[in-house]
């Protein structure tokens, strides 16, 4: 689904990915972890089309086609869905409205009829009882206001509604306590599915206790320079993050 | 981040739709101002003695005054010997009896602005005046309003047919003496709508105006007034739109409420005046006074406005709380693009006892517009019990817009509780990558970033200017409001 060749991308005159290379099937959960500044969250906002990053290197395949020539909106049109560490607010525009406005664009773009304001609500309802949330955030303006928890279960409300192919979880469990981190967990875990590829990037090990994943990736300065199973997670639970300054060390050394 | 100013500057850029002209031949008196012209306008509308002895005693007073300086607006002087005062489509006499009369050329004309004057094809429950330059050229539904005792007509039919309210009410709100502006207008003013709904009354339908100014060079000095009388309700709607010329043009007006005992006046404004192109050339200098007076007890005046056309805007929508109990508020949205400038807010003048007043006021700046809020709350001494809330918020579009706020407060009993609040935001890139993200356009993004900044003074827009607006902001609102 997912296909990352050596990507490179530059914040102003500072290169953050170093050459990434990762492949993502339908179906796969794919944990990515590593220190602050390894990159991670670059690497999310990258594939999101985020223009403050330029790319200067290697290529990106999403379903055989080159997502680096699309937009923002044409990638999450054609189903790559990132759940913001930082959920913008949008004052006075109703969480309910974004939604059915945010979902009618990928409807559309599909060639599916868009959702009146009825037939909206009942897929709402079903979404909403498969995350075992209720509608009182619906009314309120989108994100404003919100606390830490709300503002990162309503990413996953968003998520559950768009239905997306790809989802990218950016950091979704930092600021939670143990409550909410399950209450996201669980609804994550409800979205997996065959046909439903996810990249779960995260610094600690704890919300990988409640979404297994598939593939554990570890990051450090612009590159994965391990990959393996779940039990990598535990790894660097044990050890920190700090053996990884050697590893990447040598990468370093050949770096021009 | 360049991209994202592009998109919002794209958005803001959208063309003005109004600005064709009306082929019509007018006849006009001749450029500048003197006791003369005052009469031959006078004369022309046929007006009794007290009326004409008013406006020159407007004209003496605005020899006296000076243009204030004031304001937070800049633009080369107005030559005020240069403007036509008057014109009418050619051959007017007075206002036509029927629709049969006028001119189909003008009927096209508010057909082409999306007012259909026509009987079968009217507004269901709005009726219309339609102001042209400076004669009414029809009204609508007024006889069926004439029923239920209410008086809505051209302001030259009321001083016709109403002389003793117009004698009575006529400045009592705005003096001639009151600014500049409203001097020169009291001095000049052609036509404009009146509007009387009396005791006990509920107006059942929206009143509106729609003002246009078509010839070259003229300026429009309309006069509207309305009366509540005790326990009545009135929703009042007036419309602006210009033709594209490259010089600018004057438009003075001035309005004036009066709401009696337990009456109602909901004030709307949908100004959409030609603003300039992109360079600063042309668009309309507007300056104009509105005041209500919330006579009565319990009373309450109500003014929405937005305000997204003009070159310069110069208006303060205000209340006199005299009432025991009476309600003031105000709404406003105001879009300044380009190199438009507008100095807008509105003053609250708390006199009787446990007076209200709300201020809402929401500037968006895009371009190099200039967008400044000025608004006064004054609590008088007698003023036992009176609260006011202000929020005022500005939003920028780019970087080199600005936003300016200037609020006075002036409070003389200790009793009131007086609130403001103030913000600044600006349109961010964050914002709309993250509705991008979610598969919007950026378009749409910035409608829906601004369509959330202005709800809560679109939403107090009656129904059928809501949706003018939504069009006007380009933004669709529909789910936001349910």
């Amino acid at each position: 689904m997912l296909e990352i060749r050596n990507l490179q991308a530059k914040a102003g005159d500072k290169l953050i990915l170093r050459g990434i290379d990762l492949t993502v099937r339908a179906g796969e959960v794919h944990a990515l972890m590593g220190p602050n500044g390894s990159g991670k969250s670059t690497l999310a906002q990258v594939l999101a089309g985020r223009e403050l990053y330029e790319v200067v290197g290697g290529e990106v395949l999403f379903e055989g086609r080159n997502l680096l020539e699309l937009s923002p909106e044409e990638r999450a049109r054609e189903g790559i869905f990132l759940a913001f560490q930082y959920p913008v607010e949008i004052p006075g525009v109703s969480n309910l409205y974004f939604l059915r406005a945010a979902l009618n664009a990928v409807r559309k773009h599909r060639g599916l009829e868009e959702l009146d304001v009825v037939d909206f609500a009942g897929l709402l309802r079903e979404r909403l009882r498969l995350l075992g949330m209720n509608e009182a955030l619906l009314e309120r303006p989108v994100n404003e206001g919100f606390s830490g928890g709300e503002k990162k279960r309503n990413e996953i409300l968003q998520m559950a509604v768009l239905a997306p192919r790809l989802a990218i979880l950016d950091e979704t469990d930092s600021g939670l306590d143990i409550d909410a981190l399950k209450a996201v967990a669980a609804g994550i875990n409800a979205m997996r599915s065959p046909e439903r590829a996810m990249l779960v990037v995260t610094h600690y090990q704890r919300l990988l206790e409640y979404v297994r994943p598939d593939f554990v990736h570890v990051m450090a300065e612009g590159r994965i320079v391990r990959s393996g199973g779940k039990e990598l997670a535990l790894e660097l639970e044990r050890q920190g993050y700090a053996w990884l300054e050697e590893e990447a060390a040598p990468a370093r050394a050949g770096q021009p | 981040m360049s991209t994202a100013i592009d998109q919002i500057q794209a958005w803001t850029e959208q063309d003005y739709k109004y600005g064709f002209e009306t082929p019509i031949e007018s006849e006009a008196v001749p450029p500048g101002l003197n006791e003369d012209i005052i009469r031959r306008i006078s004369a022309r509308k046929g007006e009794p003695e007290f009326l004409l002895q008013w406006r020159l005693r407007a004209y003496r007073h605005w020899l006296t005054l000076k243009e204030p300086t004031w304001a937070n607006l800049k633009y080369p002087p107005i030559d005020y010997q240069s403007i036509v005062y008057y014109s009418a489509p050619k051959g007017w006499k007075g206002g036509p009896r029927s629709l049969e009369e006028v001119d189909p050329e003008l009927i096209r004309t508010y057909q082409k602005l999306g007012v259909p004057l026509a009987e079968q094809e009217r507004l269901a429950g709005v009726a219309v005046d339609a102001v042209f330059d400076s004669v009414s050229v029809a009204t609508t539904f007024k006889e069926k309003l004439a029923e239920l005792g209410i008086i809505f007509c051209s302001f030259s039919e009321a001083v016709r047919e109403h002389p003793e309210l117009v004698e009575r009410y006529l400045g009592s709100v705005v003096p001639y003496t009151d600014n500049f502006f409203a001097a020169l207008n009291s001095a000049v003013f052609s036509d404009g709508s009146f509007c009387y709904v009396p005791k006990g009354v509920r107006c059942p339908m929206e009143l509106s105006t729609y003002f246009r100014i078509n010839a070259r060079d003229t300026g429009q000095f309309e006069r509207t007034l309305i009366i509540a009388e005790p326990g009545s309700y009135v929703s009042y709607l007036e419309g602006c739109t210009a033709p594209i010329r490259d010089s600018n043009q004057l438009h003075a007006a001035v309005v004036e409420l009066i709401a009696h005992d337990e009456a109602e006046i909901k004030y709307s404004t949908v100004q959409n005046w030609y603003p300039g192109d992109r360079q600063g050339r042309g668009g309309i200098y507007n300056f104009v006074t509105k005041r209500g007076k919330c006579l009565g007890r319990n009373s309450k005046i109500s003014w929405t406005q937005l305000e997204t056309g003009s070159a310069i805007t110069w208006k303060y929508p205000s209340c006199l709380l005299i009432g025991d109990g009476s309600v003031g508020e105000f709404y406003s949205v105001a879009v300044t693009n380009n190199y438009q400038q507008a100095d807008t807010g509105t003053k609250m003048i708390h006199i009787g006892r446990n007076t209200r007043s709300t201020i809402v006021s929401k500037g968006i700046s895009a371009g190099r517009g200039q967008n400044s809020y000025r608004g006064m709350v004054k609590i008088q001494k007698s003023a036992q019990g009176a609260r006011n809330f202000s929020q005022c918020d500005s939003l920028l579009l780019g970087n080199r817009c600005g936003a300016h706020t200037f609020p006075y407060l002036e409070v003389k009993n200790p009793t009131a509780q007086v609130e403001h609040e103030a913000s600044v935001s600006r349109v961010g890139e964050e914002q709309i990558f993250y509705c991008r993200q979610r598969g919007l356009s950026s378009e749409d993004a910035v409608s829906l970033i601004v369509s959330g900044f202005t709800r809560q003074v679109i939403r107090e827009l009656p129904m059928e200017f809501a949706v003018e607006a939504q069009k006007l902001l380009a933004v669709s609102l529909e789910g936001s409001v349910g």
